[in-house]
Order: C-alpha cells, then structure tokens, then sequence
C-alpha cells in the first residue's frame, strides 16, 4: 500500500465525514443526550441507572460521565429478550433482526424506519469511500433473512444506485454463472467462502478474463491481511474490510476507504471505547482491547457500552483521505475466539496469517485441540493445493516442516501439521468453524 | 518416454480404491504402482497404459496429481546386467529417486532426480542400452 499515492476520493457526505474533532464532540454529547433519554424508556436500562442512581439524562453532564455507566453484555442482550430493551411503542418498529442463537438464548434489536435509514447512511458511506458508484453491479453474496449480511448491504447498494443481485450465499456455480452473465462489479461476502471460490474458479468452468470483478466486501468474520493479499491476488481484485455486529446494524460499523489502512468508524453514530476485557479499563489509542460500542442514532434499540467481544486497536493519526473519524484496526479475534495452548494465547488469525502465505497450501484448514498425557496438542490441518503438488515427497516434507517451523515462530508453541488432500477438509458457505477443541470432551 | 503419474493421498483406507476404481472406470491398465508413504499422507505412483487420460481422470476426482518422465531402459534378464546400466548412472553422478524392474520383460525404469532427461537417455543409449518409448512400454 503506498501512502503518497494519489488515490481518488469519493464522500458520501463530506461535511460529516471531515468534520472537526470538537464539533464532533459537541455532536455526539448532544445525540448522547437522546439516546439517554432512549435508554431511561426501556425497562433494562431503567432498572440499571436506578441502582446506581441515575434517574434522568440530566444526571450526565459530560460524555466523561459515560464512564459512570456500566458495560452492556451479550448476556444482559438475552435476558432482556423479547423487550426489555425496547424503546419506542411497537408500532413504530418496522423491523427487527435475531442472532442465531447458537450459544444461549437468542438476543433482539429493533428498527424504527429512522433506525434502517440511518444504519443504510452509514453504508452508504462506507460504499461511496471505496469507490461503489450506482455503475457497479452488486452481488449480494451473504444469507438474506434475519441475518442482518443480507438486508443490511442491499439496501445501501440499492440506494446508492448499483444494480443489486439478491443471491444470498451458496451455490457456488450459480454465483460465478451470474458473475459472468450480469458482469458482477462488486461482491459481498465472507472471507473463507470467497477464499473457498478461489481455488475453484477454473474447476467451476469458468475463466478469470469472462468475468468484471473489481470489489470484493468482505465481512462477517475477520480475516487476515495476507488472505485479503491471496483473494486480491486470485481475483485481481480490491478487497475492503467491512465490519459490523447485529447489536450496532449490522454491517456497515466501520469500513475502509481506499487506503485499505484501517476501517473508519462512524463516530456520529458511535461512541468508541478499547477496554481491558478481563479489567474493564479503558485504554488509550494504540492499544489493542476489546471494542465498546454506545449506539448515538438508534431510537427503537439503544445500547450503552456495549461489549462487543471483538479485540481492535483504534488507530492514532489521520488517513490520507481526509476522514476525521478515526480507525480501528482489522479485527484481531474475538476474546472468546482465544485458544490457551499450555498457558499460551494464541489467536486463530494468527495461524491463517503463517498458511496464507503459502502458495503450496489451499485456503482451507482446521485447527484441532486434543489432550494428551496431561498437557494440549494442537495440530493443523491444511490441504494440498494440486496445482503445485509436483510429486515429491522430500517437498512435501519440506513444506510441512517449513509450516512446523513458521508455526511454532509465530506462536510460541509446537504444532503438528498435516497435509491432507485437496476438499477433504470441512467447507462452509457462510460463517467458518475453524477450531476443533476435543479437551473438554476427554 | 515413459510418464508416471504421482498422486497425493491421505494415509487411510478408501483412498487407493478410489485410485483403482477411477482408472477401472476409465479402462486403464496399471502397469505398475509403487506407494510410499510417511504415516500421515502418502504418494501413490503409477504407471499406466494410458497416462494422459488417467492423469485427467484422477484431477477430476479431486486428486492433486502430477505428472513425470521416467526412462524404460530394456536389461537383460541375467545376473550383472542391471550393475552395468546402474554404473553409467553412477559414473555421471547422476543420482536415481525411484526405480522399477520389470524382471520378466527385461526392462528397468529409471526416475531421476536431474531434469536432463534427454541428456541422461543419450548417455545410456552411448553406452550400448536400449530404451523403450511410450508405445513399447504401455503396449508391454
């Protein structure tokens, strides 16, 4: 990436987008306030400021007082459900997104129509500074339904102009037919199914030069820079970052401009916090922690400190394109994505960043946990990638040690690799299950 | 020259069926197959009448595959014999990776580990041997 390039910029809202710290400041206080007020209608936040003494929004004078407020956690999120966290009268919802509700109950945010307008602005936004225009066509490659990938990105390529194809996620032939029939300009999807259609263009029948890929959006889950570096690579494509959480929208939080050197979150929006996650400090910029959201627009579903469970960094400086809303960084993990290998952390992405660099590795792999005699063993598990197995088996040796070696450099702790043959390890369409823990099944 | 074709496999059961059912399927008459393995993944190498068309087989099942020629050189079927073609080899330095007899039709194929191919062939033919093409070889 190079800074002194002269890159085009494109604002979706200029005056927003550049505006001054302290106006900033004085924006969010004021849009805090209501939001405030929001809170103290819903029947959690009620009961919480009451127990600590806050009865009214004026009882905050400062955004400083926003530490005052205690942390709002997934689990406050499911014990409110269905209502507890609604702020407006029903009939002025006009929609509502759940989780899946894998782990645990299931969770609700409402939208009002300001809600909706404002969460497609913000993408809007985000779509405009990587150069979408109402030129491109737009492939929605997320699931479309309560998973808010879908709707969230279709509504602001939809009005922004593009011409928008719902195809939701899978089948992979007949996103590549509708790529190549309807030259598909910009894509939304998960990384690992966009790294997964990588390695099987040609063995989809379809040819590179056929299509007009020129975007690719990924979101959903985090991804490392050397995977972004092989998508832009088997693509030759530009990826963008985009990030986002149901509890905030949806996508759309932050995303990247062209510089591709952070993702810019819409501070008018939200207010941003890095904390300690096992102390609850806030820490300064520079220091990676985990990313608290306060929501300055929604209406229908106000969330106060709200724990994300992803770790970031918030950038220090500015961007080269002029944006004043600062930037995190890619997401690091999530802290429940943490592995504790024998007292040592380690974070998924930081195996994905060693095998991303491996042109000899497919982009599939599975990281398995076992115990044995008393201590962890981790082991990963990649796929050979055919078209540069040359039949040796001294390379293949070579090229697992080489792993072993990168692994173990990276991570402080030995893993055993092995390489298996290509589709044989587990795909998935949308969100990736790349950790297999057997520990506490032993 | 004589093409052996390698193929990566998981070190289960299943996966060679799934070699010999590809070919059976195909018609394809193995020649030979060799396999070696480390515990956890192996490679399968094989000599076929019809390389080409296994090769592209076995790719669309999925295998990672590749493709190699290997040298057939024709040795009489007596004691010393296989010591002189070997020697040639050696004198040059030219070190071998894998090997086949075939005792009952006097033929050694030899896969080297130097990309010369045509160099090594000429050296072998200069010394006296015999070297059996493509067609002599799968029509064996």
């Amino acid at each position: 990436m190079n800074l002194f390039a002269k890159k085009e910029i494109n604002f979706r809202d200029k005056d927003i987008e550049t505006i001054g710290r302290e106006e900033l400041s004085d924006m969010q206080f004021a849009s805090f306030m209501s939001t405030m007020r929001a809170a103290l209608r819903t029947e959690f936040y009620k009961n919480r400021f009451a127990k600590i003494g806050i009865t009214s929004r004026e009882d905050i004078k400062s955004l400083d007082d926003l530490a005052k407020i205690p942390f709002t956690t997934k689990e406050d999120l499911r014990e409110a459900y269905p209502s507890g966290l609604l702020a407006v009268g029903l009939e002025k919802v006009v929609r509502l997104h759940t989780s899946s509700g894998t782990t645990g109950s299931p969770t609700v945010i409402y939208h009002t129509q300001k809600d909706l307008d404002n969460w497609t602005e913000l993408l809007m936004r985000g779509l405009t500074a990587c150069g979408v225009t109402e030129k491109d066509v737009f492939q929605n490659m997320m699931t479309y339904g309560l998973f808010t990938g879908g709707l969230g990105l279709h509504y602001a390529a939809e009005r922004l102009g593009a011409l928008v194809i719902p195809a939701g996620s899978g089948n992979t032939r007949r996103q590549m037919q509708l790529m190549k029939d309807f030259r598909t300009t910009a894509v939304h999807v998960t990384p690992n199914y966009m790294l997964h259609i990588a390695g099987r263009i040609e063995e989809l029948g379809f040819k590179l030069e056929e299509l007009n890929l020129k975007k690719a959006f990924l979101g959903a889950e985090p991804f490392s820079e050397n995977a972004r570096k092989k998508i832009e690579k088997s693509f030759k494509i530009d990826v963008y970052n985009c990030y986002g959480l149901s509890e905030m929208n949806g996508p759309g939080v932050a995303m990247e401009c062209v510089y591709k050197d952070g993702l810019h979150i819409w501070e008018d929006s939200y207010i941003v916090e890095i904390i300690d996650p096992a102390t609850g400090k806030v820490l300064p910029d520079g220091q990676q922690g985990e990313l608290v959201l306060t929501t300055l627009k929604r209406e229908a579903t106000p969330l106060l400190r709200y724990r994300t469970r992803d770790l970031a960094t918030v950038f220090k400086g500015n961007c080269p394109c002029g944006r004043t809303h600062r930037r995190i960084s890619r997401i690091m993990g999530r802290t429940d994505d943490m592995l504790i290998i024998n007292g040592v952390n380690i974070f998924p992405s930081q195996i994905e960043e060693v095998l991303m660099k491996k042109p000899e590795v497919g982009t599939n792999y599975l990281i398995e946990l076992n115990k044995r005699d008393e201590l962890d063993r981790i082991t990963i598990k990649v796929e050979i990638y055919a078209k540069l197995f040359h039949g040796s088996m001294k390379e293949l040796e070579e090229l697992r040690d080489q792993l072993k070696d990168e692994l173990k450099s990276t991570m402080l702790v030995s893993a055993d690799v092995e390489i298996h043959e290509p589709g044989s390890l587990p795909v998935y369409e949308g969100k990736a299950k790349r950790v297999i823990d057997n520990r506490s099944k032993e | 020259m004589v093409k052996q074709i390698m193929v990566f496999v998981d070190n289960k059961p299943g996966r060679l069926e799934k070699i010999t059912g590809t070919l059976s399927k195909e018609t394809i008459n193995i020649r030979s197959i060799l396999i070696s393995d480390n515990g956890q993944f192996g490679i399968v190498k094989l000599l076929v009448d019809k390389p080409d068309q296994a090769n592209m087989a076995l790719s669309k099942e999925g295998f990672a595959t590749a493709v190699k020629d290997v040298i057939a050189v024709f040795v009489e079927d007596s004691p010393g014999k296989l010591h002189d073609l070997i020697k040639v080899l050696s004198a040059k330095n030219i070190n071998i990776a894998d090997g086949y007899g075939f005792a009952s039709n006097s033929v050694f194929c030899i896969e080297t580990e130097d990309d010369n191919r045509q160099g090594i062939e000429k050296l072998i033919k200069e010394k006296g041997f015999k070297i059996l093409s493509g067609e002599e070889f799968y029509s064996m």
